[in-house]
């Protein structure tokens, strides 16, 4: 058979798909309130036109193609179509601020830009006096442009129209360059936004992408009947995987919203078949049902807790496939009927058969919440140097504490220091002009570090991420310390805001807590404690009581790993005063900034480790306008009991 | 290239065409009052055409002499090289003239989508009987105008709030509807009476995004009252301005902002 031969790029794979199946749909976007769609066949002349339309404009091999815009089929095609011309696509953050973008555009030496709306056309427009080798706009909506100076601005149906128009003229070259592309040839430039310093171009090619999606719709047997929602940024690799990698090697639809702010509404008209979504996204979308169930009347609401009971207890096993007594597997027939179907149809995740999530650690009610509804939500470890997949949970293995097994193709190892390390075909060709930051990356043969420390599992191979390998040090006996593990499972809590916690190179860990004055409050109105201040309910004997239940609950768990028994939080304090990005506590995205902590608050780590029950500080606050002013207080210090670390691993739970 | 500032054409580069409505001699009396003394002026096809003036001015009573709301005592309103007849307002829409309130007038109860689709019930011909049974000419015509009125929901950026009835929105949606219902009469001249009264900066700006992108791609003539003068020399090509019922100066903005009745109308100077 002449398929039997793994297309060389995507598109070739467009080719095949187009092919194969011509009159299945590749793309729909909705539009003036109406699902338009397109063929595969369809979409091979729409790229194929444009792709002209790119060399009629002068567009050479090797050229940078800029992308920026909201996921949109026209725009998916100006990625494969500067493919096909030779062109290297390098998709953008459409919410990057002008600056951002002139960097990414000068490093990478982009001639065109192919942009969304007038918006990003204006961005690229303000910078481009100091962007001497950018040579065209190619823009994708015309709405407010139509009076702008197009000596270099061109509508991309305009572009679309004289690539056809030049068919005759331009057909043998697109067909020579499009054969040309290689396995090696660039598939890709993704700039990953990075937590310091300048975003660094990840080169990634046909090969990379290609046995990525090739592996991975293997791994979870996705074929050409999947629908996906394609609504996260296009310049985010999850997407080009998602929507461009794994949906041409399996020939499935990608969907694009209306509008940013009508994706919860598209999504339940299209019901997805595979989905991806941040935690955030879980998170929300668990909150909206919650508060709609508080106002439903009694008889729902009771019929929902009942159900939701039952399907905690049973929904995982029948989703895993384990056997379930017969009266509850009726009763769960008949909580589907009333309860789970509706529910699923509602939040548009009726017909889901493959979820993900990944990005950051996922509360494990969440987690639970959408497993026992009988969504298969599962969870990956991955990153752009990976083409996404470094690890993946199998169907029947999920759970909320893993990042699952090696993708199939993808080789790991741990460093002495617990850093994680894999090799694959999907790892990066190199970072794009910068030789020694790749070199510090991945090594010669082909090892890359992901900078995050981890362990497998005994028993099952699975592989947790446990925290950033930096932040991951040694008590002063020698056991394993991973602050943001604790502190994330103490955030869990929906009383608990931040946590802190201390214990590198000392003797027991500690840990700062700050409430949530939201969920905090609310407990103290119900449990009609009286406050008058954030200081005072913090410092308040019945809220120090209920953390430190939950710093006890979060012991037990860590006790039972051992690991990371030695993580167990022996002495706590609840803060005064909320950690702040004002105060420089926090970064901007709410992430805790520890040694500016442990300077600002060295008298309290002295204390929690100096045996005292409380302690006396003052500490300045900057207020909203700027002023600063000191706020004083005296912390109770709470000691909580820790447990022993089992000997052998008890049975699950 | 240029500058994304630079990046709009100044107003002569635009096709504005000749004058579209003539206002002449027009007076207007309530009783003993004199809202409106002898005042012409005209309106050129495609122009964004702003009335601005002091608290009672007569601004108000002149948008709605434009739309036939209020009948002048004295003199003539020529539209299109024709001189009006007595009209009766809904006979002035149908020929062309569309305009939103100061204060908010939408169905409340009803969805966005309907809100809108009643700017097209002039442009309707099916009978209302079939529109009862909506079937032949009615539903062909349904679809058609709702083709339309989507493509107006696109340019105003509406899709979110769709099926959402009008009156759960916040105050700046409202008048985008408002806005919406307006062009989807397809009207040639489009009167606005404060489109931007009660806004936050922010969404000021979207407005006269929009008022510019509408004037742009449908070609419609706009007629508009503004307070914020900052909004109305940005905006428009022609500025006329009133003061007590009376004309005192109309031009392009940058020759009204200098004249020194207006500048006394607006600072105030003791009226003698």
């Amino acid at each position: 058979m002449a398929e039997t031969e793994v297309p060389r790029s995507i598109p070739a794979l467009l080719e095949r798909n187009a092919r194969r199946f011509g009159d299945r749909p590749a793309y729909r976007e909705k539009e003036y309130g109406i699902w338009q769609s397109w063929t595969w066949a369809a979409a091979e002349e729409e790229t194929r036109a444009l792709a002209m339309g790119f060399l009629a404009l002068g567009m050479r091999k090797g050229d940078h193609v800029a992308i920026v815009g909201r996921n949109r089929p026209a725009l998916y095609w100006a990625m494969v179509a500067a493919q096909s011309a030779g062109a290297v696509p390098v998709p953008l953050y459409q919410d990057a601020v002008a600056d951002e973008m002139a960097y990414v555009l000068d490093h990478c030496g982009a001639r065109f830009v192919v942009a969304g709306d007038q918006e990003q056309v204006d961005k690229v427009l303000e910078v481009s006096a100091r962007l001497p080798g950018l040579e065209a706009i190619v823009y994708v909506d015309p709405r407010g442009l139509r009076r702008y100076d197009h000596a270099r601005l061109n509508a991309l149906a305009d572009v679309q129209a004289e690539g056809r128009a030049g068919r005759q003229r331009l057909e043998g070259e697109l067909a020579a360059r499009t054969a040309a592309l290689g396995p090696d040839d660039t598939c890709v430039m993704l700039y990953t936004s990075g937590t310091t310093g300048r975003p660094k171009g990840v080169v990634l090619s046909n090969r990379n992408i290609i046995a990525t999606a090739r592996a991975t719709c293997g791994f979870d047997r996705l074929t050409e009947a999947e629908e996906v929602l394609a609504y996260l940024p296009m310049a985010w690799v999850g997407d080009f995987i998602f929507s461009v990698g794994q949906a041409y090697w399996a020939g499935f639809c990608v969907n694009c919203p209306e509008s940013a702010a009508t994706m919860m509404t598209d999504l339940r008209e299209i019901g997805p078949t595979y989905f991806f979504a941040p935690p955030r996204i879980f998170e929300q979308m668990l909150t909206s049902v919650m508060i709609r169930m508080e106002d439903a009347g009694a008889l729902k609401r009771r019929l929902f807790d009942r159900s939701m009971g039952l399907a905690r207890r049973v929904g995982r096993a029948l989703l895993d496939g384990r056997p379930v007594a017969a009266a509850d597997r009726a009763a769960h027939a008949l909580g589907d009927l009333l309860v789970y179907g509706p529910l699923k149809n509602t939040l548009g995740l009726s017909r889901i058969r493959v979820a993900y999530t990944a990005g950051e650690a996922i509360g494990p009610e969440i987690f639970e919440f959408y497993r026992a509804l009988g969504i298969n939500l599962k969870q990956l470890y991955g990153q752009t140097e990976a083409s996404v997949f470094i690890t993946q949970q199998p169907d029947g293995e999920v759970r909320s504490d893993t990042v699952g097994v090696p993708s199939p193709g993808v080789e790991l190892r741990l460093a002495e220091s617990g850093e994680v390390f894999y090799r694959s075909p999907g790892v990066f060709v190199e970072y794009f002009k910068a030789p020694e930051a790749t070199a510090a990356t991945k090594s010669a043969d082909g090892w890359v570090a992901t900078g995050d420390a981890g362990f497998f599992e005994e028993g099952t191979g699975h592989l947790r991420i446990i925290d950033r390998a930096k932040d991951v040090g040694r008590t002063a006996d020698g056991r394993l310390f991973a602050p943001k593990y604790v502190e994330n499972k103490l955030k869990f809590f929906p009383s608990i805001l931040e946590a802190v916690v201390f214990g590198a190179g000392r003797p027991f860990c500690t840990a700062f807590v700050n409430i949530d004055l939201t969920a905090v409050g609310n407990w103290a109105e119900r449990s009609g404690i009286p406050y008058a201040s954030y200081q005072e309910l913090a410092g308040h004997a019945r809220v120090l009581d209920m953390i430190a239940g939950h710093v006890e609950e979060v012991n037990r768990a860590l006790a039972r790993d051992r690991m990371l028994a030695g993580c167990q939080i022996r002495r706590f304090l609840v803060l005064h005063k909320e950690l702040d990005a004002d105060d420089g506590e926090l970064t901007r995205t709410r992430k805790i900034r520890r040694r500016i902590i442990e300077e600002k608050y060295g008298d309290l780590i002295a204390a929690l480790y100096g045996g005292m029950d409380s302690v006396y500080t003052e500490t300045e606050v900057t207020y909203e306008d700027g002023r600063k002013g000191h706020i004083r207080a005296t912390l109770a210090i709470r000691e909580v009991a820790t447990a022993a670390a089992p000997a052998v691993r008890l049975a699950a739970e | 290239m240029t500058g994304g500032g630079e990046a709009r054409p100044a107003a002569e580069d635009r096709r504005i065409g000749p004058a579209i409505l003539e206002m002449r001699n027009i007076t207007l009396r309530f009783g003993g009052v004199t809202a409106i003394h002898d005042i012409s002026f005209d309106v050129r096809e495609g122009e964004i055409r702003a009335i601005i003036g002091p608290n009672g001015a007569g601004k108000s009573s002149m948008l709605n002499v434009i739309s036939g709301f209020y009948r002048p005592q004295e003199g003539e309103v020529w539209f299109r090289g024709e001189r009006r007849r007595r009209l009766r307002p809904y006979e002035v829409a149908r020929q062309g003239i569309a305009r939103t309130f100061q204060n908010i007038a939408l169905f409340q109860g009803m969805s966005v989508l309907d809100n809108i689709m009643t700017g097209r019930l002039n442009l309707m011909g099916a009978s209302i009987l079939a529109q009862a049974l909506w079937w032949g000419r009615a539903e062909r015509e349904e679809v058609a105008h709702r083709g339309k009125v989507e493509r107006i929901i696109d340019f105003l950026e509406i899709q979110h709030v769709r099926k959402t009835p009008v009156g759960r929105l916040p105050y700046g949606l409202k008048k985008r509807v408002e806005l919406a219902r307006a062009l989807a009469a397809e009207p040639r001249i489009l009167l606005l009476d404060e489109p931007m009264a009660g806004m936050n900066v922010e969404e000021k700006e979207d407005m006269c995004r929009f008022i510019l992108d509408a004037n742009d791609e449908f070609g419609t003539t706009i007629v508009l009252i503004e307070h914020d003068m900052g909004v109305v020399m940005d905006l428009s090509d022609r500025v006329v301005v009133m003061d007590y019922g009376r004309k005192i100066a109309d031009g392009p903005p940058e020759t009204v902002r200098t004249d020194r009745a207006v500048i006394d109308a607006y600072l105030g100077v003791a009226h003698g």
